[in-house]
């Protein structure tokens, strides 16, 4: 340890945590991040990048089975799972050890262990006492479990275990449909498995527009998912080769599911414990630390962050949490709070979903008056020309003052196409602005355009 | 000192104008009063007019030149025994430009050009606010000048929540004599398509009209009739089955200009027009010349009311061959109706109103509705067009025709 006086101390090196670090760094603080385990937190190792990886695979399988469709003559293709799980690590480790150099480089210091609150600004880090000016927690948070449901990583998975499987079951059923369970039950059913669905609320994706879900739900039964929602699990007993799952419908009615794998994805629980937070004023609520709207949480000097500070559970939503709280630390002007209405959110399945701001029912529950556009893939030429013409991209507008109030994508990578109208909700563009934008010729990125078009009556391609 | 002439502020929210047209050139002498220039924006074009006598010393903004912000010089007068200037035209732009409020040297410079009928408010800021489009679109909405708002976005931009706080904090309006004295209204999609139909419909089709009177007398009879025995036809659907059999006994009246080909129409489909909310939508009657009266009347119920409450699906009011536009109902007597691209004909119905007429030799009443076909003549001569019409009455007078 170099030195136990710090202008910031941050516990968790996930993407909360060490897009903080760089950031203080850069303000010129002297900081200092404890993590007990990898660098780059659950998203590089456990989550966002490790999935994508394998849903890399699952895609380049998929395309492989439909080689005909393409005038390729491909012969049954098959897959070692080991391999497909050791590119997903290797790619995890990469970016790891990415984040280890990109915070050496700002000379931040790396403390390997676990760290605690240990009084006013003060943490312990196991027999060591650091002193910090301010100090950040951004320790994530690990999978949720049910009351009825405790995952033992043999039969029952979390996601920590779905994503290193070391034989491919030939079936799995998915508890909850958010955009972990939907990523999970397209990776199994590329990869061949049968796979079931159970969600509580009556549609998938619950979140995501309405109509998106339904268009989700479609495409994914026709892959052949087996969706149950509006189903409550009641028990799951396991045996040696499986699981059986009691669930009950919304009209009462119990069904039994069996399959060899089970994988728990009903949301996550924020890491809230040995944080040394009795006897100070930071406040759990709800399995997550309360934060004000500047990340402040009840206790003088201690901020919060990321998953441990709540919804939505997304990596850019951390670390735009911890370029916030260390710009409020640093006393710079002009430090904006988190804009929650404009924070994408991606579902890496296929078909890819993204989407940001309101829904438009929740559009219209918030009293505005609506315009609506939709664009099918259908009517694409990129999409046709990639064989992947399934899918709609939705905008829904403030009738009167032309504000972006959502964008809805279902398709081929419109978890890349999204950002646009990220910029655009950030710049508080209007339609007008949106329909005078020229969008490149063949692009998929050509129906953004059109569902604004659309959205004003003035469609050009359907 | 010469006089600067300015770009003139014609409306609360206008920032930019087009130099349409210099009506002067420079060395002209031009004495208070006279009209120097033309100035557009998107909403109108007013005049420039000089206030002092003097000769025209420079022209700073050459005519076409769009988006020319609002107070930026655009000539110079001089004075009498002034000299031509040879400064470099930027160096002279650059002095009228006011600022801001904040910067209390605003002066009288803009007064020196006076607009006519413009709406009297001083250019209080010329310089272009740094605004979010949507806070803009917000602001002219609630009518709101952004001279009032000040920006908290980066770098001082006005955003979305500077125009929400204003409005909560109740900034008056831009001056009230201004905010009542119009509305600013969002064109929605259907004006928006209305519009630029229509306008490309007189630019572009060579519109020729001919007028008949038809006797409706026994048409009402026949209506009366039919109806008492229980079921529900309009004037309006009589007229509909009268024109598609006139389209389809004179088939080249049902027919598109192509250009290098002429389109004639196997069959009659016939778009009806329907005011609704805000415009008006034209669903069709499919191959309306092969339909009895009753089906018409069921089909023409069913779509009117499901366009008036906007239920209709695209293929239910696109591609028509043909328009009838009855005003009838509204008590207009006669008028012209514009085409309805592509389209190349539309027949204008008007109210049926007791007139005199000459009946063997004596004077008689009868009722007569007058009918206006607007026809495209690249497609359609005169003769054509007489036939169609004549056609219509025929079967017009002659009910029974129509219940067969
Ligand atoms: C399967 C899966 C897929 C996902 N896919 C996406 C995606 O595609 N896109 C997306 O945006 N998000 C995705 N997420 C969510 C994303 O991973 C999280 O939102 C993100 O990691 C939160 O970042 P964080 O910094 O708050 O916490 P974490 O990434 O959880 O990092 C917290 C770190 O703190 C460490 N820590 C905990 N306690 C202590 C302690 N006491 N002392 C020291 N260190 C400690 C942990 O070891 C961990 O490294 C996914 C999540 C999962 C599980």
């Amino acid at each position: 340890m170099a030195q136990s006086r710090y202008d910031l101390a941050i516990l968790g090196g996930g993407p909360g945590g060490y897009v903080a670090a760089i950031r203080a760094a850069q303000l010129g603080m002297s900081v200092a991040v404890i993590e007990r385990e990898h660098l780059g937190g659950v998203c590089l190792n456990w989550g966002c990048i490790p999935t994508k990886a394998l849903l890399r695979s699952a895609e380049v399988m998929r395309l492989a089975r439909h080689g005909d469709a393409f005038g390729l003559d491909i012969d049954s293709p098959r897959f070692d799972i080991a391999a497909v799980v050791g590119r997903s690590r290797k790619v995890a480790d990469r970016l790891s050890q990415g984040v280890r150099h990109l915070l050496s480089k700002h000379s931040v210091t790396i403390i390997n262990d676990e760290g605690q609150l240990a009084g006013p600004g003060t943490v312990r880090v196991g027999e060591t006492l650091l002193e910090a000016g301010h100090i950040v927690l951004a320790t994530g948070a690990r999978p949720r479990e049910l009351p009825e449901v405790k995952a033992d990583e043999r039969v029952i998975w979390t996601y920590r275990k779905a994503m290193v499987p070391e034989t491919m079951p030939e079936s799995v059923i998915v508890i909850g449909s958010g955009a972990i369970g939907i990523e999970f039950a397209s990776f199994y059913r590329d990869m061949g498995a049968g796979v079931t669905v159970v969600e509580v609320v009556d549609r998938i994706l619950p979140s995501e527009d309405e109509e998106i879900s339904a268009i989700a739900r479609k495409s994914f039964e026709k892959q052949g998912i087996n969706i149950h929602t509006g189903s409550v699990v009641q028990e799951v007993t396991t045996s040696q080769e499986g699981a059986t799952v009691r669930i009950a419908d919304d009209a009462g009615e119990e069904h039994l599911l069996a399959a060899e794998r089970v994988i728990l994805a009903v949301g996550i629980v924020g890491n809230t414990e040995n944080l040394g937070l009795e006897g100070t004023g930071v406040t759990v609520s709800g399995g997550h630390v309360a934060v004000n709207r500047w990340l402040e949480t009840g206790e003088e000097g201690v901020f919060a962050i990321g998953d441990l500070a709540g919804p939505p559970w997304l990596a850019h939503k951390a670390s735009h949490e911890g370029i916030i709280a260390v710009e409020r630390i640093a006393g710079l002007d002009h430090v904006e709070p988190l804009d929650t209405g404009s924070i994408p959110g991606c579902t890496y399945c296929h078909p890819q979903i993204a989407s940001i701001g309101l829904t438009e029912a929740a559009a219209r529950d918030a009293g505005h008056a609506v315009r609506v556009g939709r664009f099918p893939f259908l009517g694409n030429g990129k999409a046709i020309a990639m064989g992947d013409d399934e899918g709609m991209v939705k905008t829904v507008f403030d009738a009167d003052t032309g504000e972006l109030l959502g964008a809805h994508m279902i398709g081929a990578e419109v978890t890349e196409l999204i950002h646009g109208f990220a910029i655009a909700r950030t710049l508080e563009t209007t339609e007008a602005e949106l329909m005078a934008t020229i969008f490149p010729h063949p692009t998929l990125s050509e129906m953004m355009g059109e569902s604004v078009l659309a959205a004003y009556g003035r469609a050009l391609h359907i | 000192m010469p006089i600067t002439v300015t770009m003139p502020q014609l409306s609360p929210t206008m920032e930019v104008g087009t130099l349409a047209r210099w009506l002067v050139s420079e060395g002209d002498t031009v004495t208070s009063g006279d009209v120097l220039a033309e100035i557009e924006t998107d909403k109108a074009t007013m005049e420039v007019e000089a206030i002092d006598d003097g000769t025209v010393g420079r022209i700073l903004v050459a005519e076409g030149t769009e988006n020319v912000p609002v107070n930026q010089a655009i000539a110079l007068i001089l004075e009498e025994g002034e000299e031509a200037l040879e400064e470099e035209p930027g160096s002279i732009e650059a002095v009228p430009l006011p600022s801001g409020p904040a910067s209390g040297e605003a002066d009288s410079e803009p007064e020196k050009a006076v607009v006519q009928d413009g709406p009297g408010k001083p250019a209080s800021s010329g310089r272009k606010r740094a605004a979010s489009p949507l806070a803009r679109s917000m602001a002219l909405k609630a009518g709101l000048s952004l001279d009032d708002v000040t920006g908290s976005g980066p770098g001082g931009r006005i955003i979305k929540r500077d125009i929400e706080k204003a409005l909560k904090a109740g900034v008056p309006a831009t001056s009230p004599a201004i905010a009542s004295a119009w509305e600013e209204i969002r064109v929605t999609g259907m004006r928006r398509v209305i519009a630029e139909r229509l306008q490309e419909a007189k630019q572009t089709i060579p519109h020729f009209y001919l007028s008949l009177d038809c006797d409706i007398d026994r048409l009402l009879e026949a209506r009366r009739e039919i109806n008492a025995a229980g079921y529900r036809v309009s004037v309006n659907d009589f007229i509909i089955r009268a024109l598609a059999l006139a389209l389809r006994d004179v088939p080249d009246a049902n027919v598109q200009w192509g250009g290098d080909v002429i389109r004639r129409f196997a069959h009659v489909d016939l778009s009806v027009a329907v005011a609704v909310d805000g415009g008006l939508v034209t669903p069709v009657i499919r191959d309306a010349a092969s339909r009895s009266l009753l089906d018409i009347a069921t089909a023409m119920r069913d779509l009117a009311d499901r366009a008036r409450s906007g239920k209709l699906m695209p293929e239910e009011y696109q591609g028509g061959s043909f328009t009838l536009s009855n005003l009838g109902m509204y008590g207009i007597r006669e008028f012209d109706a514009v085409i309805n691209p592509p389209q190349a004909g539309i027949l204008a119905v008007g109210a049926g109103y007791p007139r005199p007429v000459a009946r063997d030799g004596a004077l008689a009443v009868a009722t007569l509705m007058s009918t206006t076909l607007s026809a495209d003549h690249r497609v359609v001569d005169g003769a054509t067009g007489a036939a169609l019409l004549n056609a219509f009455r025929n079967f017009i007078e002659s009910p029974t025709s129509l219940l067969l």
